[in-house]
């Protein structure tokens, strides 16, 4: 494949880039990434992706577009209220880039869908609000060796980190269970300052591009925890644990489950 | 003097920076290690930053010369992928 003039332009700042180069930036744009939610986190992970050009990107969201969702989904405007989250961030990546191809599924992931979805893709960013996704992305994820950039937020905190099966932890070697329905915070409890999505999204979304590139280091064995009010990162390591549920040597978990879905949904 | 085996030339006469090496550098990549490429430009200030940034890049600046009032020619070694 030969750039365009057009293409020269648009990734001249990466193409210029020792790390990347023209042939860096044609896998990136024959890379597939699937990210689940076309929320909080889904709309930057999927804005820089489509800036940087990844040329197929999967989103599954069943939502519509809220008015309490604006203050931080950014691919989503005021005048796409009501319109499915997944139909309004393609509209408004693929204007971004008309490189990028958006396959918009509006449904809930679950068991029964998560490995056919997924199975094509390259990368998976996990974008979800809520515990219940979160394990099961992981543990499809780990099942299909798929690489896993997973991040959250609640209030002014983030985390980030990047699971990549057979050579470093799992969700599950983070956080074995999933935490009491009560131990989680309540709706009321749940808020979040919109920017810090930004911060998160944005360091999943180079988690991703440095993944495709190969180059550098990624948070393998190592949750990245952000605090915005201290204006602090910090690195915390976390070991691939051998008995792990999931990804040990004697995995108890070798088929999907839904978890029950009685949790506040951030 | 010796003379030096060009493998590729590019004509980036009109164009400016950064595409006067974003032109350079992939006609680079798609060359092998120790092949050479020739390249004609008329952007005075890329005739100093490609250069640079090629040697930065870790390949070799075999000439830089100044053919005319208008145009420099550049031969850059390829030292790595
Ligand atoms: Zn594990």
């Amino acid at each position: 494949m030969e750039f365009t003039d057009d293409q020269l332009q648009r990734y001249s700042r990466h193409i210029i880039l020792p790390e990347v180069g023209g042939k860096g930036q044609k896998k990136i744009l024959n890379a597939k990434v699937f990210i689940v939610g076309a929320g909080g986190l889904g709309c930057p992970v999927g804005y820089y992706l489509a800036a940087a050009g990844v040329g197929t990107i999967g989103m599954i969201d069943n939502d519509t577009v809220e008015l309490s969702n604006l203050q931080r989904q950014i691919a989503h405007n005021t005048k796409r209220l009501g319109v499915h989250k997944v139909d309004s961030a393609k509209e408004t990546f693929e204007s971004l880039n008309p490189d990028v191809k958006v396959v918009g599924i509006k449904d809930r992931i679950s068991k029964d869908n998560i490995l056919d979805l997924i199975k094509d893709y390259d990368i998976v960013v996990d974008g979800s609000d809520n515990f219940p996704t979160r394990y099961l992305v992981n543990d499809a994820c780990v099942m299909l060796k798929k690489p896993l950039v997973s991040g959250a937020i609640l209030r002014f905190e983030g985390q980030v980190t990047t699971i990549l099966p057979g050579e470093g932890h799992c969700y599950r070697c983070l956080f074995e269970e999933m935490p009491p329905a009560g131990l989680v915070p309540s709706c009321q409890e749940a808020g979040v300052l919109g920017a810090i999505t930004g911060v998160v999204g944005a360091l999943q979304a180079t988690e991703v591009l440095k993944i495709i590139l190969g180059k550098g280091d990624v948070l393998k064995n190592t949750l990245l925890i952000y605090d915005a009010l201290k204006v602090n990162f910090r690195r915390v390591k976390v070991p691939k644990n051998n008995d792990c549920a999931v990804c040990g040597s004697n995995p108890s978990i070798t088929e999907l489950q839904d978890y029950d879905a009685g949790y506040c949904r951030i | 003097m010796e003379e030096i085996k060009i493998d590729k030339k590019i004509n980036i006469k009109g164009l400016i920076c950064p595409y006067t090496f974003v032109k350079s550098k992939l006609a680079v990549e798609d060359m092998e290690v120790g092949e050479t490429l020739e390249i004609l430009l008329d952007y005075e200030e890329a005739s100093r930053s490609i250069p640079k940034s090629m040697e930065d890049h870790g390949h070799k600046v075999l000439k830089v010369e100044k053919i005319n009032d208008t145009d420099w020619i550049l031969l850059i070694r390829k030292e790595k992928e």
